[in-house]
């Protein structure tokens, strides 16, 4: 069998500004860039390039020596980002050093690329909440972001216009301050296609933080990388719940972008986030649909339990603070961590209310996670989260098995060690 | 269509399933890691990669790179659709004078075509505008 196929040369047509810098006017590291950014943009059908106002770079988080061969090429060819730039996690807690469990060559060569991405002048946030740690983007402003909950918070919730930039062509996009011009920087493309009528839900559910992860890994699931609008959620649906359901739409399927009726920006009405157009589809998830999905977000039944986590997204100040209003006076029967961005950290610190944290038996770990670094208790099998990206790759990454609850009642188990749930509005 | 230049020959690897390299592919071995993949455990280094798409995680351009690495890389890859972070992977590994594979996309149609024969071996060839795919019986 022989199979030939064609396809006519598409060049993006550049500006003399860019083609300066894939000349090699501004230096070979803008000009490395800039030639990945323009094979991608030929790769993609894009006719141009698109300026961008900042970048989030995912790219620091060590998968092999390669990535790490990368980073210090673009240091040792003098390279400096062009637009502000925040950094994703890395593998390492560099605030508390024995945090995580890594030795060797793997913690060397982790922590040399999160050294090299410092060194090209990225701001080391160490976050995968950036929007919460003071790098918002403007709506309408277009930018090179990675980190797909982070993607999809950027174009959702502040109505910024960026693709889901991974590793290598976040940095690429940094040191270029260019992007290829297609997919969600284009208007048409923001444009829902797919109503997801939430009408059929318990509306004090909908009122409920663990709801939100649940409706976004059906979402993820659902409508994949379609561009949906939902209706039906309440007008005070805060940015953490939306944080929550978005991180979650993009962990379950390749979610970049959706609208949320009269919350989101691109969706004060149904008619604007449609862009005037029918829909292809209009979806109305069920109390048992949704119920199926929740259950689903748990591998396993048993009520015992060795470890919560929290903080995937990255824990936010509103968080801490509902966190921290739940605190029992004992403290916590097993181990019980947190996830935050450094900039929450030292906010604790400095507020004195870290110690509160500390007294329970909360611990707080900065800068990484405990899906993307050995954290979790060597020995133990069974994990509890209000996460809905943390259920979707604690099994993957860790090995354990998982629990999906709400945050109160990971903290009502965490205080007696054995799981217990809130069925109530679900049934 | 091509998706990146370049030529390969090798035993033919029709993935069942889409793949997320990152999760689902050793970057050490090579081998397809995620046990829930029908394909869990095949070698993909030197085979001629055929799937519908590439999925999931971002991240997956980097384990693309570490194959390449590690000389534990596909002989070239036969998509059903174009995929924008398999062949970042390839073109960092060009930047840092790795080997370098070739990408086709084509089309759900063709990929359908491929799956459906008896495999083989296969011989991919793909320059700036045409891209040749040969399968034989092995």
């Amino acid at each position: 069998m022989n199979a030939v196929t064609a396809t006519p040369e598409s060049t993006p047509t550049l500006s003399d500004d860019e083609r300066a810098v894939l000349e090699g006017e501004r230096g070979p590291a803008p000009q490395l860039a800039m030639r990945i950014v323009v094979r991608m943009a030929r790769i993609l059908g894009a006719r141009e390039l698109v300026p961008v106002a900042s970048a989030h770079i995912d790219g620091c988080l060590y998968h092999g020596d390669g990535g790490v061969e990368f980073a210090e090429r673009l240091v040792a060819l003098g390279g400096k980002v062009g637009v502000p730039t925040t950094l994703n996690v890395g593998a390492l807690d560099l605030l508390n050093p024995r945090r995580v469990r890594s030795a060797g060559h793997r913690r060397e060569m982790a922590f040399r690329q999160m050294r090299a991405y410092e060194a090209l002048g990225c701001r080391p946030t160490w976050t995968c909440a950036p929007y919460q740690a003071g790098h918002r983007p403007e709506r309408g402003q277009d930018v090179a972001w990675g980190e797909s909950n982070a993607v999809v918070f950027a174009n959702s919730v502040l109505g910024a216009r960026t693709n889901r930039y991974g590793d290598f062509m976040d940095i690429c996009c940094a040191l270029a301050g260019r992007a290829p011009r297609t997919g969600l920087h284009l208007e048409e493309n923001r444009r829902a296609t797919v109503v997801v009528d939430t009408g059929a839900v318990n509306p004090a559910l909908k009122e409920r933080d663990v709801f939100y992860p649940v409706l976004g890994t059906w979402l993820g699931a659902t409508v994949d990388e379609r561009v949906a609008v939902v209706t039906g959620l309440p007008g005070t649906a805060t940015e953490d719940q939306l944080k929550a359901m978005g991180a979650a739409s993009a962990s379950s399927g390749a979610v970049g972008l959706f609208h949320v009726e009269g919350v989101s920006p691109e969706a004060p009405d149904l008619a604007t986030a449609l862009g005037g157009r029918a829909p292809e589809a209009v979806l109305t998830p069920g109390a048992h649909e949704l119920r199926r999905v929740r259950d689903a977000l748990s591998t396993t039944g048993t009520a015992q339990l060795d470890a919560v986590a929290l903080g995937s997204p990255h824990f936010s100040r509103d968080e801490f603070s509902l966190l921290e209003a739940l605190l029992p006076r004992e403290p916590f029967r097993i181990p019980f961590y947190v996830c935050t961005g450094r900039a929450e950290y030292q906010r604790l610190e400095t507020s004195g209310r870290l110690g509160r944290f500390e007294a329970a038996g909360v611990e707080i770990v900065a800068d990484t996670c405990v899906v993307v670094a050995p954290i979790l208790p060597a020995r133990g099998s069974v994990l509890m989260t209000n996460s809905g990206k943390f259920a979707h790759y604690t099994p993957a990454t860790t090995g354990y098995d998982v629990v999906y609850g709400s945050l109160e009642d990971c903290v009502r188990s965490a205080a007696t060690g054995r799981v217990t749930r809130d069925e109530g509005l679900w049934s | 269509m091509p998706v990146h230049a370049g030529e390969g020959k090798g035993r033919l690897l029709v993935l069942e399933r889409p793949l997320s390299f990152w999760g689902g592919v050793d970057p050490e071995t090579g081998r397809v890691s995620d046990p829930r993949h029908p394909q869990y455990g095949e070698p993909l280094g030197g085979r001629i990669l055929v799937m519908e798409r590439a999925i999931g995680s971002s991240s997956s351009s980097a384990i693309m790179l570490e194959l390449l690495r590690n000389d534990v890389a596909p002989a070239a890859i036969v998509l059903g659709s174009t995929d924008a972070i398999l062949v970042l992977g390839v073109l960092v590994a060009e930047e840092l004078g790795y080997a370098s594979i070739p990408l086709i996309d084509v089309g759900r149609d063709g990929f359908k075509r491929i799956r459906d024969g008896s495999g083989g071996r296969g011989h991919v060839r793909a320059g700036a505008r045409e891209a040749l795919l040969r399968v034989a019986m092995s």
